[in-house]
């Protein structure tokens, strides 16, 4: 096994299409025995998904798989494992109410006759436990496990299918600091027996910690491949953000006014009911666009459900000119004069089975304007919504088509349309660009630096940097539930902020 | 090798909204031939006497009309909940509950203004369907009990209450059969043609369909209760009270079968009796979805449903195939209508390597 210079994988020109989104271009990655090679990009670099390919989960479609100098066409997860390929996703594979043994035999023929052989699984698997020292009762029941935990019940399974080659998707994104020290420790242990390890990640801190080569990928390609002992968190950070041509945009000058939003001591729980936000204060003025940049998963989308009202926060206070927020109530987010452009477009923001026309009204179906004793006033439904399809130039077949029949850009314009309609005095736009091609995105970039000359105060989440730069009059980082460093947009450096996202204090 | 994959297609044109239907039930009569014939029917014989047999002559025209008004009520229920996802699978205890009040009101109502005897029987009714559906939606909201289970349960738990009534307070004296007694004259629906056994139920019923198409089409809560059924997370985001519209869904859609206990107890049995309802609730789930869960569809399952079973009594007595062939045509119906549904927003793609 020592032989470093043979890869163990070798994956050449492999391209991948979703529809018209080129996921992977022509991306060549090669893997050796007893390696930790990290795969570094953005999200939406493609790093999932090519490690998705190798795991079988998708086919691609062009180029070539080796895995141990056998050419392979890997049209399922079990084929890729049968090869000792094993990926351990974000979202774990386990039956929650079954024991730690019974989820690890699962899919494996441990029997005798018609029953199971867990007498001789449980020695296997203590076997394994002794040697990496991963230990876990294999009778306790998965669901009272932790988090951390289940991720060891994770890698014993792969071990216990005899993986040589272990994908980690982004396996410090649901860890406590503790935990990733024993992963970390775990994963050392499995390349000292010439096993190899690929480490899906963004943070940079824990690239530099734990891998000994690191790919950087970039809008689906290669840009760069390093060993970890030649380049510096820095170096990174220009390779994985990139400097490509600005879209131009168009600011006045506008001194920012009153405060609009006033966030304070905000604590808020993610589902998994672990600090998603740690005491966090935050204003946003009138003719003020805060951009808040940061890598997804580091409570952006706690922050903007709770402004939402789709969550309530355990502490602190949220005032919206002057009036404090009623937590918990999309209904008090409304009546607050709050616009609210979701990440989520699809799920949370609009009723894709109903009409454009339905989708329009739903905030202000029952106000006065619209009905009256519970009787809708479809003459002006009708006018309120072909006025705004007008304004928005949203493409569609007409305001009763169905919303899924509309284009991503177009579905975003309905949102706006819909929240923008009431002149809201404050916008909280989360993720407003993403997955939209470049004509959607100016437009919505431009309709947000109007409201912004209208005089609304703008919070900009989003985890696309050329967005955040183009278009913040400051400049804020999300790190881990806290804000890392603020920064003016108009001086604030691309390394700079690029180091705060991935947890680098300087 | 050839490979098959089923892959979305455009949006049908308006007209598929009847075609299919219609389709779907030719492709029925089609299929159900295969169960005829098995049976040793003979099979021109056995459409004739059952189309004959449910519209061919006044009295059983018009009896495929009382056939098909409890149909409706029921399917309407099951339609309105189902809409706002709501899955009441418990029209069947919500009609006797309905039949249940609708007896212990009219047994003992004979006291007050015959005029008001009906409305406050037929309210009542309406109310008690209503507040047996509402366990399970408080249940749903309040603590996330899946409502197919506890809608389900509830059937039978209200069946047993009947049953306890029946052999206990409710009684007829000096009856031993589990049956109550006849309720007053003023609480019995008027019948609307002489010579058969048209009741007012079925006119309540076919003003039910109207108010529902209405409430779908022209209310708020109309609105709300289908942005509720599509998308729960954005009808919340979007400020809609999503627990109220479950509660009013559950209220109005057990009032519905409530009415349809109402009808059979007042217009046909007047005695409540143990099998009052041969499932009605349950066929009501299968009317709705042939419907495509809208009032004009369910009309027109529920009609399509009674002549079979009307139909079914004539062709049985003429060509020998037994009655239970219409309980296969039903079931024969949903499915094919199901599959066509699917394939309203799918196709099969062949694929050849």
């Amino acid at each position: 096994m020592g032989n470093n210079d043979q890869p163990v994988v070798r994956m050449s020109s492999i391209t991948k299409r979703f529809l018209d989104v080129t996921a992977n271009k022509d991306v060549s990655f090669d893997l050796y025995p007893g390696e930790i090679c990290a795969l570094l990009g953005e999200n939406g670099a493609g790093k999932t998904t090519l490690m998705n390919i190798l795991f079988g989960y998708y086919t691609c479609d062009a180029g070539e798989i080796f895995i141990k100098d056998e050419k392979v066409d890997l049209a399922a997860p079990k084929d890729a494992i049968s090869r000792g390929v094993g990926m351990i996703h974000q979202h774990f594979a386990l039956v929650p109410s079954q024991t730690v043994l019974e989820n690890i035999i699962v899919g494996t023929a441990s029997r005798r006759g018609i029953f199971l052989d867990l007498k001789s699984a449980r020695q296997a698997l203590l076997e394994l436990q002794e040697r990496f020292g991963l230990q876990i009762d294999p009778d306790a029941r998965v669901w009272t496990l932790s988090v951390g935990e289940q991720q060891k019940v994770e890698i014993l399974k792969a071990l216990y299918r005899d993986v040589d080659i272990l994908i980690m998707d982004e396996p410090t994104a649901v860890l406590a600091p503790a935990e990733t020290a024993d992963l970390f420790n775990t994963l050392q242990s499995l390349v000292k027996e010439g096993r190899s390890v690929v480490f899906i990640s963004h943070k940079l801190n824990e690239v530099m910690d734990i891998s000994d080569r690191i790919v950087v990928l970039r809008g689906g390609q290669v840009v760069a491949e390093r060993k970890t002992s030649e380049t510096s968190a820095r170096e990174l950070a220009n390779l994985m953000v990139g400097r490509e041509l600005l879209e131009s945009i168009e600011k006045k000058e506008l001194a920012p006014g009153e405060p609009v939003l006033n966030i304070k001591n905000l604590n808020v729980l993610n589902d998994k009911k672990l600090a998603a936000l740690m005491d966090l204060n935050l204003i946003v003025r009138q003719n003020e666009i805060l951009g808040m940049a940061g890598i997804s998963g580091n409570g952006q989308t706690e922050l903007s459900e709770v402004l939402f009202g789709m969550r309530s926060p355990t502490g602190g206070a949220i005032q919206i000119n002057d009036r404090l927020l009623n937590f918990g109530s999309p209904t008090a987010s409304i009546k607050s004069h709050m616009g609210r452009i979701p990440e989520d477009r699809i799920d949370t923001g609009l009723l894709m089975d109903l009409s454009v026309e339905e989708n329009l009204i739903l905030e202000n179906h029952s106000s006065a304007e619209f009905q009256f004793c519970g009787l809708m006033k479809s003459q002006r439904i009708h006018q309120f919504s072909e006025d705004l399809i007008k304004a928005y130039k949203i493409k569609t077949a007409g305001r009763d088509a169905a919303t899924k029949s509309l284009s991503g850009g177009n579905l975003q314009k309905v949102m706006l349309a819909r929240e923008l309609a009431g002149e809201p005095s404050l916008i909280i736009a989360s993720q407003p660009t993403r997955g939209l091609d470049v004509g959607a995105m100016e437009y919505i970039h431009q309709r947000i630096v109007k409201e912004r000359e209208r005089g609304a105060g703008i919070l900009l989440i989003s985890d696309d940097l050329d967005e955040i730069f183009a278009l913040s009059d400051r400049i804020v980082v999300l790190y881990e539930g806290k804000i890392l460093g603020e920064a003016p947009g108009a001086t604030a450096s691309r390394e700079q902020i690029g180091l705060w996202m991935s947890g680098v204090k300087a | 090798m050839i490979r098959f994959r089923i892959i979305k297609r455009k949006p049908l044109p308006g007209w598929a909204k009847i075609v299919i239907p219609i389709a779907a039930i030719l492709a029925t009569l089609i299929l159900s031939a295969i169960p005829i014939l098995l049976a040793g029917g003979h099979l021109w014989k056995s459409y004739f006497y059952l189309f004959h047999g449910a519209l061919g002559t006044r009295y059983n025209l018009l009896e495929t009309f009382v056939k098909a008004s409890p149909l409706l009520l029921t399917g309407l229920a099951v339609a309105f909940a189902f809409r706002a996802k709501f899955w009441n699978i418990g029209a069947e205890g919500q009609l006797l509950a309905g039949a249940l009040t609708a007896t212990v009101l009219g047994v003992n109502l004979g006291g007050i203004p015959s005029i008001l005897v009906l409305p406050i029987v037929i309210i009542a009714g309406f109310l008690a369907g209503g507040l047996w559906a509402s366990i399970p939606a408080l249940l749903k909201t309040k603590l996330k009990v899946d409502d197919v289970v506890s809608t389900l349960l509830l059937n039978y738990v209200m069946i047993h209450i009947m049953g306890a009534l029946l052999f206990g307070p409710l009684q007829q004296p000096g009856s031993s059969w589990p049956r109550s007694s006849a309720i007053v004259k003023a609480a019995c629906y008027p019948i609307l043609m002489p010579r058969s056994r048209f009741h007012m139920g079925i006119i309540i019923s076919f003003v039910a369909m109207l108010i529902i198409w209405f409430i779908n089409k022209k209310t708020t809560f109309g609105y709300q209760a289908k942005a509720v059924g599509f998308n729960i997370r954005a009808a919340h985001f979007g400020g809609i009270n999503t627990t109220s519209v479950i509660l009013w869904t559950a209220l109005i859609s057990g009032g519905l079968a409530g009415l349809a206990g109402v009808g059979e107890l007042c217009a046909l049995q007047y005695r409540l009796i143990m099998d009052i309802s041969p499932g009605y609730g349950y066929s009501g789930i299968v009317i709705a979805m042939l419907g495509n869960l809208h009032p004009v569809g369910v009309l027109f399952s529920s009609l399509f449903f009674s002549v079979i079973i009307v139909g079914a009594q004539t062709m049985s007595r003429m060509t020998g195939v037994p009655t239970y062939i219409a309980e296969v045509i039903q079931g024969m119906a949903l499915m094919v209508m199901l599959i066509f549904l699917l394939f309203t927003e799918f196709k099969i793609k062949v694929l050849r390597k």
